[in-house]
């Protein structure tokens, strides 16, 4: 931090900056100019809130993603058919048992082994191959995506958020004073807050897992320099077998989330697939701080865009892209 | 086993191309959503389009009919896609589609250079299709988009009394002609449309477009449609919104109102307006619901068809129809098939149709409201039935065409 003040003293300067403003629409009474200028500081905060809460979401998605390729350099390009499989595993577990936590563990589980098998069956047979893993992996996207419209047909499922987080909850944000002096509190879906917080813990103990940790260790020199690894004597097939299964059973909770605060249908997995790779293109490849960050970039720009410029709010998310390809091609946070 | 199988697949096969010898065949195209946010629109059209088959047969005199279905998403380059492909690999001769207003206006466009076939428009709804510059080998038996929404805005201000509402729909051709119809007849009663939020088509958060939606209204108008509107509810209902809601054409449709989980339940108690009410007497309607609840067993199908299977089916019921007057005769053009599509009037299930000198069907509507069968079943309940809409909605053509195409802003809230 410090250093990159003294590195780059201009930059930081706008940075901290733009914090400041920040703060200060998210805090402060709006004066009536600016409301009349941009619109209600209910609709703005509700847009940043949506936001970042999306980008929980989009994390949840990508960060498997980028773990996978950070490690085995394998472009999973089913990846976002495993999203929608967990989506269905776990609206098929909430609708028989009722419970909304139990679908979770049991999507996590199913998806990760469907990672497992996908390892082992397919990507072992062709390491460093990576045109042969694309050809097969959007021919697995493609044949996973007709045998669930097969199953669960085009209907629209929807997994049910369980009683106690249905509805809004006041945040302490203000977003006016009445005339009559009464403040008025900012009214948030529960839902979103919750899956939010989840989204974080679990980015968090990925982090620490990666870092603080043996297996993290392995992981990571794994990440470095396979071979080496691999000479040492670590058993590099079983790790990969491992983080494939971490990486699938993300996005299998992921289905889930999305599964409860949007929709599962046909065509998500194309969605979710696209998300994340432009996620961890902004991010960088393989950074799970990369996918954080991305996640959360892209998450405002859909809010904030489909808010203020709603013509174009769909080339916002690409724009960025685009911008980051040209500046830093490497991604936001990568290291090389 | 698995050679087996391959063995029996390729005996019928050989009995299938048996029988093609011993009859000449009509090869139809026909196009459908199955792909993207609308797959639920497309499958269940295609039910309608089934239960037509089932229904009237596929004979006409000594030939018979042959149709090849193609996918599309709801954007106009898939249909085009679709239909070339349907033409120039298939060989198709007559085309039943498309779907989705944007498809629509591209398919229309793309008849003129086909003249020779014929095109019967599938359940594509936007305006401009069949009112600006249209093709003459182009015959739509469903009303558009605008039509649809005839009594809908009256029935808001003088029954529910709403005087102020706001608007939020996909940003497409189709929505945009529903907008159209419901401004005009709102405005004109004397009610005020303070706001319009156009969403991107496929749209999945719709947080902040809920948290944008203004508190001082006594109504929200939806007109969304498939996977977008259940996103929309489900959010709603997160968000705890609890203003009253009107309703689109597709949004207050056994496609919504069957989907699984509980966000629906917001729309008990909607008002909207379609051509068709799910619970409607009369015998004909009655009829096909029938046909179409036998043509399929109940976990494949909704409990009523949607407005895209009554769609599916008329223009099905138009097409086999016409070719039966003819005989099949496909000669010379086509010319006599698209005489007697023009001139034909078809009894569908959601009552008499006939087409205007633009191919545009003239019809009837319907004002409904959502109920709870008390079962936990959603229905489209009748409220007025509106005989005789035809595309200029009764206004004299003259001033129809000063109001302007339907757009984002188009048309203005007043007195035309």
């Amino acid at each position: 931090m410090a250093r990159f003040i003294e590195r780059h003293p201009a930059w930081a300067l706008i940075v901290i900056i733009a914090v400041a403003v920040l703060a200060w629409m998210v805090f402060a009474i709006w004066p009536p100019g600016l409301e009349a200028a941009i619109g209600r500081k209910r609709v703005f905060l509700n847009a940043v809130l949506n936001g970042i809460t999306l980008g929980g979401l989009y994390f949840l998605v990508a960060s498997g993603f980028t773990l996978i390729f950070g490690l085995m350099r394998n472009v999973n390009l089913a990846h976002g058919s495993l999203y929608l499989f967990g989506g269905y595993i776990g609206y098929a577990v909430s609708t028989w048992t009722g419970s909304w936590i139990l679908s979770f563990i049991v999507a996590f589980i199913a998806v990760a082994l469907v990672g497992v098998i996908l390892q082992l069956a397919v990507f072992r047979r062709m390491e460093g191959q990576d045109l042969r893993q694309t050809m097969v992996t959007i021919g697995l996207s493609i044949v996973f995506a007709d045998l669930m419209l097969w199953v669960f047909g085009g209907d629209f499922y929807q997994v049910q958020t369980p009683a106690w987080l249905i509805g809004p909850v006041q945040l302490p944000l203000l977003t006016a004073i009445k005339s009559s002096g009464e403040p008025v509190y900012l009214q948030y879906p529960l839902v979103r807050l919750v899956i939010f917080l989840a989204s974080v813990v679990i980015g968090v103990a990925m982090w620490l897992a990666l870092n603080r940790t043996r297996i993290g260790m392995i992981v990571r020199a794994g990440v470095d320099d396979r071979d080496i690894l691999a000479a040492t004597g670590v058993r590099i097939q079983l790790v990969f077998v491992l983080v494939f299964a971490l990486g699938a059973g993300l996005a299998g909770i992921a289905g889930v989330v999305g599964g409860t605060f949007q929709s599962l249908s046909p065509g998500e997995d194309t969605r979710f697939l696209l998300a994340s790779l432009v996620v961890v293109i902004v991010g960088g490849m393989g950074s799970i701080p990369g996918a954080a960050l991305g996640a959360v970039i892209i998450g405002l720009a859909e809010q904030l865009g489909s808010v203020y410029i709603p013509t174009y709010a769909i080339v916002v998310t690409f724009l960025i892209m685009v911008l980051v390809l040209a500046v830093r091609p490497q991604g936001l946070l990568a290291r090389r | 086993m698995l050679k087996g199988s391959l063995g029996l697949i390729a005996l019928s096969s050989l009995l299938l191309s048996g029988t093609a010898f011993a009859q000449e065949k009509i090869k139809v195209g026909v196009t459908a959503t199955l792909e993207g946010t609308y797959t639920v629109l497309g499958e269940d059209g295609m039910r309608g389009h089934q239960t037509a088959l089932n229904v009237l047969g596929k004979k006409i005199g000594d030939k018979e009919l042959e149709f090849v279905v193609a996918s599309t998403d709801a954007t106009p380059d898939s249909a085009v896609r679709a239909v070339r492909k349907l033409i120039e690999q298939d060989k198709v001769q007559i085309l039943l589609s498309p779907l989705s207003g944007d498809e629509g206006i591209a398919v229309k466009n793309f008849a003129k250079t086909h003249p020779e076939l014929t095109f019967v428009n599938a359940a594509s709804g936007a305006q401009e299709t069949t009112y600006v510059d249209p093709a003459p080998n182009f015959f739509r038996y469903n009303m558009d988009g605008a039509q649809w929404q005839v009594g809908l805005g009256k029935y808001a201000y003088e029954t529910k009394g709403y005087r102020k509402i706001a608007t939020v729909g996909e940003d497409y051709s189709f929505i945009y002609t529903q907008v159209f119809g419901l401004v005009l007849e709102f405005c004109a009663a004397g009610g005020q449309v303070t706001n319009r939020q156009w969403v991107p088509l496929g749209t999945k958060d719709f947080a902040s477009v809920i948290a944008a939606l203004p508190d001082d209204v006594d109504a929200i108008y939806l007109g969304l449609g498939g996977a977008d509107a259940v996103n929309f509810l489900n959010q709603y209902q997160q968000a705890g919104g609890k203003a009253h809601l009107m309703g689109g054409s597709i949004m207050i449709d056994q496609t919504i109102l069957s989907s699984k989980g509980s966000a629906k339940n917001a729309l008990v108690g909607t008002i909207a307006a379609s051509g068709q009410a799910d619970t409607w007497e009369d015998p004909n309607w009655q009829k096909f619901v029938k046909a179409y609840q036998d043509s399929f067993p109940e976990s494949k199908r909704f409990p009523s068809p949607s407005l895209l299977a009554t769609n599916y089916y008329g223009s099905t019921m138009a097409l086999i129809l016409a070719l039966r007057q003819v005989n099949g005769d496909l000669s010379n053009n086509q010319a006599k098939l698209k005489d007697a599509l023009a001139k034909i009037e078809i009894d569908a299930p959601n009552g008499k149709i006939k087409l205007d000198s633009n191919r545009q069907a003239i019809g009837t509507n319907f004002v409904t409201e959502v109920v709870d069968d008390g079962k936990g079943a959603l229905f489209s309940k009748v409220v007025k039935v509106i005989p005789n809409v035809n595309q200029t909605l009764g206004y004299d053509p003259a001033v129809f065409a000063k109001i302007g195409l339907p757009s984002r802003t188009v048309p203005e809230c007043k007195k035309y």
